[in-house]
């Protein structure tokens, strides 16, 4: 590969940071007045944002109204500007589907469906700025909106990709990472129990470290909760001095 | 046609099965299916049945212009079908979230762990490259549609001869297969996923879940190796919690699955080339074995009956007499009795009632009396036949009738006198069930 040194030997990566370290987070809830919920992340470069509506009527045919449980929608979309080239993506095509599928099978299981039998709640996720790792900042953000929205969860979703170079686990790639064609692992978990709700990987990876990439990611994505758990206390603080608390 | 909703009870029956480490067909918790791989006559196609999931792949390649930001590097193009001949659920509008989860994965399987060398499909830099096209179809749905896809993906691309090419210069010459024999392509590895299938909330798994494991399954987690232990691909799908170990257990499992199936394709290969070379023949049609239409076909057992008899007697005369059930009569008051415990009342749920838990309810008063002489003063209510359900109650009716599912409606009169009860032995073990009850 052209001289691109990924991990230096002092283990400094492209962008300074050490292996296990993460992109600097900024988060804000409750952006948009209109919709139900919303919030807006940015992990580096990477900035992402969220829209929750629901639980609502089921919107379209009601035959697919389930008995005893919401029904999830998730939209994914990026926009035209969002990478280096600027290219024209048609909503339907593979890759959105494939992005709006897994956003809603992470999501099913970690918000409390039955609750709400017979209704829908929307996610829409669009990303401004892709830097690698687009598919965690759309999970930490669409858990923002759905936690503003009010909408009962099992635990936060947290989110956060991993890599493997050199022998070494990197956590949170950036897009410089991902396109040099190393394995990459995107994991969502719920970080009270460990569970995880999504686990994604590309690329080839030898099966002794997959559990060290595992591990990175895993305590990647504990670091994210603990970021975001900030966020929303200190949302919520702002809100009720507002309310006159 | 929407698919066929699986009942409650066989749902529960999976479920139970599973639990008790029990497949449907017999097969062990990390048993696959047997993987059938027969060849075409081109170069290029081939069937893969895993089981009774069959899956044509053919390959395919043209000159064309590169991507632009990839200027020597082929193209490599997959698509999977789902049609309606493989299940009648997958109709043209109706798969859309199947079919696009299936070919990303096949996609990112194939195509990201850089199984082939694309540089090598290269011709003229900037101006010509090949592209390598793999068309999948499933033929029959039967479950564990990926592993079977990504065998005939990759064992198509194996099998697969392009024309040979040579340049110079500017000229660029296209050789036919007359002239010269087609090049195989370069492939690193084989990338094979490996699904498995969780139930009970990630308690139980099965590796190559079939149809009807996949109906009742909680989720799925595939992961794609190849022989030398990489893992190419992994995908969690279904909304299952997974836990880190889980996730690494099933990785040393696909490990081996691989190391198996990747031993029958290159056997597979070389059979087919060794006939080729030989001059036998070769192609689909040797491969669908004679006499046979369809493959569901299976010859009658032939079954040894001469000494039937013997044997039924010697397990007959082994086994224990069935215990005599004797109850006392209770005579409630001078005209009321009764012999055995009745079925509760269950005038509430007459609708939804089992017939068979009144069958079993019955026959535990079906009393396996030699014969009892009644006094006259004691009524007992006269058993129209085995099954019929025997309901005590304290209704005024004097004639119930109750329906049998497949028998005349017979008439129980509850106040009638039998003189002699002889009731042929319930062959039948007699088990007590709880009837449900709806309110009690």
């Amino acid at each position: 590969m052209a001289g691109l040194e990924l991990l230096s030997d002092q283990g400094y990566r492209v962008d300074g940071r050490r292996a296990g370290e993460l992109r600097k987070i900024q988060a804000r809830m409750g952006v948009f007045a209109q919709a139900d919920g919303s919030a807006y992340i940015e992990q580096g470069n990477t900035k992402a944002l969220a829209v929750v509506y629901g639980p609502h009527e089921i919107r379209g045919s009601r035959a697919r109204a389930l008995p005893d449980r919401a029904l999830v929608n998730c939209q994914y979309s990026s926009a035209t500007f969002s990478t280096g080239e600027r290219k024209r993506r048609p909503h339907g095509d593979r890759k959105s589907c494939e992005m709006g599928l897994q956003l809603r099978q992470t999501f099913e299981a970690a918000i409390l469906t039955q609750l709400h039998p017979r209704s829908q709640i929307d996610i829409y996720v669009q990303v401004l700025q892709a830097d690698g790792g687009t598919y965690a900042a759309c999970v930490n953000a669409a858990t923002l909106a759905v936690l503003d929205a009010g909408i009962p969860m099992r635990d936060f979703v947290c989110a956060c990709s991993a890599g493997f170079v050199d022998g070494t686990a990197l956590a949170d790639l950036s897009h410089v990472e991902e396109a040099a064609g190393g394995p990459q692992l995107a994991l969502a978990l719920l970080p009270a129990s460990g569970q995880i709700a999504l686990l994604e990987m590309d690329a080839r990876l030898h099966e002794d470290h997959l559990e060290q990439v595992l591990e990175a990611a895993a305590q990647a994505a504990q670091d994210v909760h603990i970021l975001l758990d900030r966020v929303v206390r200190q949302h919520v603080r702002e809100a009720s001095i507002l309310l006159g608390d | 046609m929407k698919e066929t909703p699986l009942s409650n009870c066989e749902r529960r029956f999976l479920l139970r099965a599973i639990e008790e480490k029990k497949r449907l067909d017999g097969r062990q918790t990390y048993d696959y299916r047997n993987i059938r791989i027969s060849f075409g006559t081109d170069y290029g196609c081939c069937i893969v049945e895993l089981g009774k999931t069959r899956v044509l792949g053919q390959v395919s390649c043209e000159l064309v212009a590169p991507k632009l930001n990839r200027a020597t590097e082929g193209i490599l193009f997959f698509n999977l079908e789902l049609s309606q001949m493989a299940a009648p659920a997958f109709e043209p509008g109706r798969q859309s979230d199947l079919l696009v989860k299936l070919n990303r994965l096949l996609e990112r399987c194939l195509r990201n762990s850089k199984c082939i060398d694309t540089e090598s499909l290269c011709v003229v830099a900037g101006e010509k490259v090949w592209q390598i096209r793999v068309d999948l179809h499933l033929l029959n749905h039967d479950g564990n549609i990926i592993d079977a896809a990504s065998v005939a993906a990759i064992v198509a691309l194996c099998h697969f001869r392009r024309p040979d090419v040579s340049v110079q210069g500017d000229e660029v010459t296209l050789y036919t297969p007359e002239e010269r024999d087609p090049v195989p392509l370069s492939i690193h590895h084989m990338p094979i996923c490996v699904s498995f299938a969780f139930f009970q909330q990630g308690t139980y798994l099965l590796v190559d879940p079939n149809e009807r494991e996949e109906r009742v399954m909680d989720g799925l987690l595939v992961i794609a190796m190849n022989k030398h232990r990489e893992i190419c691909t992994i995908q969690s799908s279904g909304g299952i919690m997974l836990l880190k170990d889980q996730v690494l257990r099933c990785s040393k499992i696909a490990g081996v699955k691989v190391a198996e199936i990747t031993e029958l394709i290159q056997k597979a290969l070389e059979n087919d080339q060794k006939v080729r070379k030989e001059g036998g023949k070769f192609g689909f049609a040797e491969s669908i074995a004679n006499q046979r239409i369809t493959a569901f076909k299976m010859e009658k057992a032939s079954i040894d009956t001469s000494d039937v008899e013997e044997k039924a007697e010697e397990i007959i005369a082994e086994a224990e007499p069935p215990s005599e059930v004797v109850s006392k009569p209770v005579l409630w008051t001078p005209g009321t009795a009764q012999i055995g415990e009745g079925v509760e009342n269950s005038w509430g749920d007459l609708e939804d009632s089992e017939k068979e838990d009144d069958d079993e309810g019955g026959s535990d008063e079906a009393i396996i009396l030699d014969s009892i002489k009644m006094d006259t003063g004691i009524e007992v209510s006269d058993i129209g036949s085995q099954d019929a359900p025997i309901i005590l109650s304290d209704s005024e009716e004097e004639e119930m009738i109750i329906l049998e599912p497949d028998k005349n409606p017979k008439k129980i009169r509850t106040q009638t006198i039998s003189v002699k009860q002889e009731k042929a032995p319930n062959k039948k073990p007699v088990k007590r069930r709880k009837k449900k009850r709806a309110a009690n």
